[in-house]
């Protein structure tokens, strides 16, 4: 069991609120999902020529100041926003050449993400604890796509929670499990990907993202998943410009929208949708089994 | 424990904004003392709620309800004034159970009594391992509704999805849409007036006015009674 939460905010007036709409979503979804929880959330892409990493290191006394000025003598003067054991780094250096630095020179600092309009959290811990830690309720941006997990196939790990990225801006939740998580990691491994947790959610996000990257729409990647993919899902996935859900043809893990004229918002229960302004009348349904259903900012 | 009552001191409100669902339930499964409705304000997608009532009171739901709702209900009426999550009515005994929205999965799993009513569709598994109960859904049934459903009747007023009454034993099913396709051993068979009395009679139970000529029944051919040996998986 996990919990997922999205937001897309059609009233860009509701910007600057987006994290606070969104914390009472994901503390929602806490029985679903209490081991460890993320979030990565979109905002008004970088210039064109820069690209945003969203970086984590699991020492608490992390002196990341030092990092700072590593990067600065050997990579660029990119700014950097530090906040606890958590670092955006926005930056003009490519991101394969950022990422091969950081694995050779601070190997104990993950990428958590890349592009031009996604920062990432994850963390172990209640989503409470998590939200509290980095300051979720003051996020703002366009739209989110928010994870809480129990986990059951892998450890309880900030690699293993959700969301999973791959390449850039694209990011995907899970609520189920996959059975053949083995054979579509040695799948993609064959084609260049490179996998960094052991959950079996990382196979699906790094599928689809290869499906992308070969020109395919996200319904067309989608209907491969279907035939691709042994096991149960909701997937909540997020691009620059997206959000997109969808459930497997058997339907056994939950998903409710309730979309209004201000916002979409996506939970796996109305539970975590109850608070958001307006909901008593928004247009509340759930999302027909082996359907992709997608919001564009 | 009470909230308020009201002036006739047989109606009950409970407002979880600021009661527990534990509080609602342990009322409803107390000593009444006469009460006979029960209102739920601000139920915000709450579990269990109203769960394994056993008396003959009025529980209205005002909002969305999560799990569970009204499982096990015996003798009990309990209304959801919005849209109901997995398992609503699951196990029912007796009563009436009414979603005026949708129901989500497993709606009336395993109900051995009673009446669900979904006005609007139901998901995946509605009525699966029904044992006696009956359900009327307003709208369409997800796939795979009711797979081994032993006795009871369900009423679909809308279509219904793949696999519909897999491996049905006794239960009898009344479909006015679209079969998107039939499970292993189920059919469709002629209306008969017993057919047509029981389609009436349970769309005047949940005040539905579709003529019973426009529904179809599907019911088990038998044919998975019986180990065949020869038939090789092929069913």
């Amino acid at each position: 069991m996990c919990g997922i939460v999205g937001l897309l905010l059609k009233n860009s007036a509701l910007r600057s609120r987006l994290g606070e709409l969104m914390v009472p979503m994901l503390i929602g979804m806490t029985e679903r999902g209490p081991d460890s929880s993320g979030m990565a959330v979109f905002a008004d892409a970088v210039a064109a020529d820069r690209r945003k990493l969203s970086l984590y290191c699991a020492q608490p006394q992390f002196e990341w100041r030092q990092f700072e000025g590593d990067w600065t003598a050997q990579l660029d003067a990119a700014a950097f926003d530090i906040n606890a054991n958590h670092c955006i780094v926005t930056t003009a250096t490519d991101p394969t050449r950022a990422r091969a630095w950081i694995a050779s020179e601070y190997p104990a600092v993950q990428v958590l993400s890349a592009g031009r309009s996604i920062d990432l959290y994850k963390d172990i811990g209640l989503p409470a604890q998590v939200a509290e830690r980095y300051g979720f309720r003051n996020l703002t941006g366009t739209h989110l796509v928010g994870h809480t997990r129990m986990a059951t196939e892998s450890a309880v790990t900030t690699e293993n929670a959700h969301p999973y990225t791959a390449g850039e801006d694209w990011c995907l939740v899970h609520n189920g499990s996959l059975a053949n998580p083995g054979s579509l990691r040695r799948k993609l491994e064959k084609l260049g990907e490179r996998f960094e947790s052991d959950c079996d959610t990382e196979g699906a996000c790094r599928y689809l993202h290869w499906r992308l990257s070969c020109g395919e729409s996200l319904e067309q990647a989608i209907e491969h998943a279907f035939s691709d993919f042994d096991g149960f899902f909701t997937f909540l996935m997020g691009t620059r410009d997206k959000l997109a859900l969808v459930r497997d043809p058997f339907a056994c893990k939950p998903a409710v929208v309730a979309e209004t004229d201000e916002y979409v918002a996506i939970a796996s229960e109305f539970r975590s949708l109850a608070h958001l302004p307006g909901v008593k009348h928004a247009s509340v349904f759930e999302p027909k089994p082996a359907q992709v259903y997608s919001w564009s900012v | 424990m009470v909230s308020v009552m009201a002036a006739a001191a047989l109606r009950v409100v409970f407002d979880l904004a600021h009661q527990s669902v534990r509080e609602l339930n342990q009322f409803l499964h107390g000593e009444l003392g006469g009460v006979q409705e029960v209102l739920v304000k601000n139920p915000d997608g709450a579990h269990s709620l109203a769960v394994g009532l056993n008396a003959p009171l009025r529980v209205d739901i005002g909002g969305h309800a999560g799990y569970y709702a009204a499982g096990m209900n015996q003798s009990a009426t309990v209304v959801v004034h919005g849209n109901a999550g997995p398992g609503v009515a699951e196990n029912m005994m007796s009563g009436r159970v009414e979603v005026s929205g949708f129901a989500s999965g497993g709606a009336g799993a395993s109900a051995h009594g009673g009446l669900l009513i979904i006005r609007g569709d139901a998901g995946l598994r509605c009525g699966i391992s029904l044992k006696g109960g009956d359900i009327v859904v307003g709208g369409e049934v997800g796939s795979f509704s009711a797979f081994m459903a032993q006795a009871g009747r369900m009423v679909i007023c809308g279509d219904a999805g793949d696999g519909l009454g897999d491996s049905l034993y006794e239960a009898v099913l009344y479909v006015r849409g679209q079969i998107r396709s039939l499970g292993a051993d189920a059919r469709i068979e002629a209306m008969g007036e017993r057919d047509h009395a029981a389609v009436r009679e349970l769309l005047g139970a949940a005040g539905l006015l579709h003529p019973s000529s426009e529904f179809k029944r599907v019911a088990s051919a038998r044919s998975l009674y019986h180990w065949n040996a020869d038939a090789g998986q092929t069913y």
